[in-house]
């Protein structure tokens, strides 16, 4: 096989990897939204927590995203 | 086509702008050093006149330092108790830097500092190393006590220990990865969508109409990067503090 088509077929399969970024990030904000729901009032306490657990979950889709990155333009 | 000649990568080269070479190692000042001094010259400029002219009623410059002096000094006392503000000037430096450094490099033609591996794994090294530092200063070989959580049962202990040993090898590692691969990705990903609105404005005017999509898609993705920026920032200081508290606390 081609260098480059192996390397394009890596970036795509890497791109796999951000979908368990967004499945858990879905899990973050949905149940931030329903504890928020249940108990409106303490919902702003928590929305830094909220923000820190979107960063550093987000931070491990850009790892995929990064190596699909790397694949396609080096 | 124009789009070949767009590369994504090439924002993050260096380039030495006065090439000093001393005994086989090259010392080049590269467009890494002149923006890293920017950086410092802009974070200290800014505290310097926002406290130069104190009032009671704070300007808006006073009134910026002092939300971002109080945001960190909150953030290390609540993570890292009273104890911990020993380490606020480190912790508020570290934060200032990565901060300034993520949103200058925001603007066009900027070069980001904190794109590159070498420089986020400095800081996060500095980081880990006041952490071990400190942590055996102060209280001596108890510091181990770290890696040995209170209520395990005997048989578990090596394999927990093992682990909490892996765990702490690898914080300086996930540290500056994290920041290092948001800003990459971050800035490929803009360069990337820059590059369609190029390469579709060649088709003629279909393609500028269609051009548009990718334009907007760039403008939002800006708005997400300068949250990134300074989420990242944040995070790189979050995390500062809760490893500081271990060199404080060792006891879990």
């Amino acid at each position: 096989m081609d260098v480059s088509a192996a390397a394009a077929i890596g970036a795509g399969i890497a791109c796999l990897g951000m979908g368990g970024a967004g499945i858990g990030l879905g899990n973050i904000f949905g149940s931030y939204l329903a504890g928020a729901l249940r108990n409106p009032s303490a919902a702003d306490g928590q929305f830094g927590r909220l923000i820190f657990g979107f960063a550093v979950t987000e931070a491990l889709g850009i790892f995929s995203l990064l190596i699909a990155f790397l694949l396609v333009f080096k | 086509m124009a789009a070949d000649k767009v590369d994504p990568i090439h924002q993050f080269q260096l380039h030495p702008i006065i090439p000093i070479h001393i005994g086989g190692l090259d010392l080049s000042f590269t467009n890494s050093g002149l923006f890293m001094a920017v950086v410092v010259i802009v974070a200290s400029a800014f505290l310097y006149f926002a406290t130069s002219n104190r009032a009671l009623i704070p300007s808006r410059l006073q009134s910026l330092a002092e939300m971002a002096y109080e945001f960190i000094a909150k953030m290390l006392r609540d993570s890292a108790g009273t104890q911990g503000m020993k380490f606020f000037p480190l912790v508020f430096s570290l934060f200032m830097f990565v901060l300034v450094a993520n949103l200058l490099g925001l603007f066009p033609y900027f070069f980001t500092v904190t794109s590159h591996i070498i420089v986020t794994f400095a800081l996060a090294i500095l980081v880990i190393g006041t952490v071990i530092v400190y942590g055996f200063m102060k209280h001596g070989f108890k510091f181990l006590k770290l890696f040995v959580p209170h209520g395990i049962p005997m048989v578990l202990l090596p394999l927990v220990v093992a682990i909490e040993i892996i765990s702490f090898l690898s914080r300086p590692i996930s540290l500056s990865v994290r920041l290092f691969a948001n800003m990459l990705a971050g800035h490929i990903t803009l360069k990337v969508f820059s590059g369609f609105v190029v390469s579709l404005s060649a088709f003629g005017f279909v393609g500028v109409a269609g051009a548009v999509l990718p334009l907007a898609m760039a403008v939002a993705l800006t708005a997400l990067e300068f949250l990134v920026a300074f989420l990242q920032a944040y995070v790189f200081a979050v995390l500062t503090c809760m490893y500081l508290n271990d060199a404080l606390h060792p006891g879990h």
